[in-house]
């Protein structure tokens, strides 16, 4: 049996971690590498390393950045935010990213995900969907552009789309809870979890460590990612995971 | 010296630096000539078998291996590197292994749990005292496969893991022969540890 992920994830700009953890015993919180070797250390599964440069450099230095991580880290990680492009994946998978993770680009032209499991295989493609409630849709909303634009996709024909096209797996967040730290969004969850045959990735509204369990057990996802409530000590990856082997979950 | 066989399938980037990080110097090469000099061989890959014995035969790399492990030399072969290893595989029709190790791959078959096998799953030891498993902890390692071994004997089994209902051979070996399906260099410190013990054979075997 495959164990439930507990996934970190960092924003990185220009070749910087911002809202870096708050440790003393890192010589360089702002270090994508540092931060990623504290994770690891901690018993991260997985990592999802989230780039919101703005700029052409930015992008650039991520390759740089994806190189050193894959030289250091020895749990596989995810890099998003700005692949627009085949050439895109190939530049960062090449890099030694295990996975890419599509958004927008994805939204605007579907056939983009062939493409990159045509060429990576699926288990290298990852589809970040954004979703919002929408009372007129009487479900969930798609957004894209960090949640700027609306589409016209519905959760579920959205991702039964993108699993037609090969994405591997699907990172979800709820704009409704994220920031909320109030738990993550488990009707939302369990909807698409039970839609389709590739795994879940939870994120979103995590605020403490019994939320982790909640998203699992009701809400059906195989992973959880989690950003400032780590990054900010308010709990650690390893208090997580503890807890929820003590709920009796299989946790590595 | 360790060469890492460079036959065009995959990534071969985080094998490298991962036994970089453990403090060896690999070198990459697709020609046999070449790997004849290492005393020690990794066999990585990822993708379809079928290609990836088309590409090991396109470069005389599949004789190179089979007399390799005829001469008794270390081979670590890791996910579809020890798939490649068996008798024949199911992928794509019927395709024709190295026939180093006796068995065939075949696709987990569809059912109530997800493919490809991809995430963290726990090891059973088969044989906990064999050297790869040398102060290696029961835990979990990282696996990202859609096809999986089906051993012919079970002596080959130091590892499985249990996926599907099936019994996953995780890492196999026969005398100088080791493998795992899943990836020791996204393990963690469990699957570094295992790539540790494999290297460390080195010594053993520079002499020779």
């Amino acid at each position: 049996m495959l164990t439930k992920r507990i996934v970190p994830c960092l924003d990185v700009k220009e070749g910087r971690v911002v809202k870096g953890v708050q440790f003393v015993n890192l010589r360089d919180a702002g270090d994508p590498v540092e931060m990623g070797i504290f994770y690891d250390e901690q018993g991260a599964d997985e990592l999802v390393f989230l780039d919101i440069s703005a700029s052409h450099e930015g992008r650039e230095t991520m390759v740089d950045v994806v190189e050193e991580v894959a030289g250091t880290l020895a749990i596989p990680f995810t890099v998003g935010g700005g692949i627009n492009t085949l050439e895109d994946m190939k530049r960062i998978l090449r890099a030694g990213a295990d996975k890419v993770s599509l958004n927008t680009a994805a939204v605007n032209r579907p056939e983009l995900i062939r493409e990159g499991a045509d060429f990576f295989g699926s288990q290298c493609i990852v589809v970040a969907i954004d979703a919002k409630w929408d009372d007129e849709l009487n479900s969930w909303r798609v957004y894209t552009h960090g949640g700027r634009n609306a589409t016209d996709w519905e959760i579920i024909a959205w991702t039964k789309e993108i699993v037609k096209q090969g994405a591997g797996e699907i990172l979800l967040t709820s704009m409704d809870e994220d920031g909320e730290k109030k738990g993550f969004a488990i009707s939302l969850t369990k909807t698409v979890s039970e839609a389709v045959s590739i795994p879940v990735i939870a994120s979103g509204g995590a605020g403490k460590k019994e939320d982790f369990y909640d998203v699992f057990t009701e809400g059906k996802a195989d992973a959880a990612l989690a950003a400032s409530i780590f990054h900010y000590k308010e709990t650690s990856v390893a208090e997580v995971k503890s807890y929820l082997k003590e709920k009796g979950l299989e946790i590595r | 010296m360790i060469g890492i066989i460079d036959y065009g399938m995959g990534n071969l980037h985080s094998v490298t630096k991962a036994l970089e990080r453990l403090g060896y110097t690999p070198f990459l090469s697709e020609d046999h000539d070449e790997l004849s000099k290492a005393s020690m061989l990794i066999l990585p890959g990822v993708g379809s078998f079928k290609d990836g014995m088309t590409e090991l035969k396109k470069r005389g790399l599949d004789t190179f291996i089979q007399q390799w492990a005829k001469d008794n030399k270390p081979l670590l072969g890791i996910c579809l590197g020890m798939q490649l290893l068996f008798d024949e595989s199911e992928e794509n029709g019927q395709t024709e292994g190295l026939k180093l190790l006796p068995g065939r791959v075949e696709r987990f078959k569809s059912g109530n749990y997800k493919v490809p096998h991809m995430g963290w799953n726990r090891l059973v030891f088969e044989k906990a005292d064999h050297p790869i498993l040398q102060e290696v902890p029961l835990g979990h390692v990282y696996f990202v496969h859609s096809y999986f071994v089906k051993e012919k004997t079970a002596d080959i089994l130091v590892a499985t893991a249990e996926y599907g209902g099936e019994r996953v051979p995780a890492v196999v070996a026969k005398g100088s022969i080791w493998a795992t399906q899943f990836h020791p260099e996204k393990s963690s410190t469990l699957g570094m540890t295992m790539l540790k013990n494999f290297l460390d054979k080195e010594g053993e075997t520079s002499d020779e």
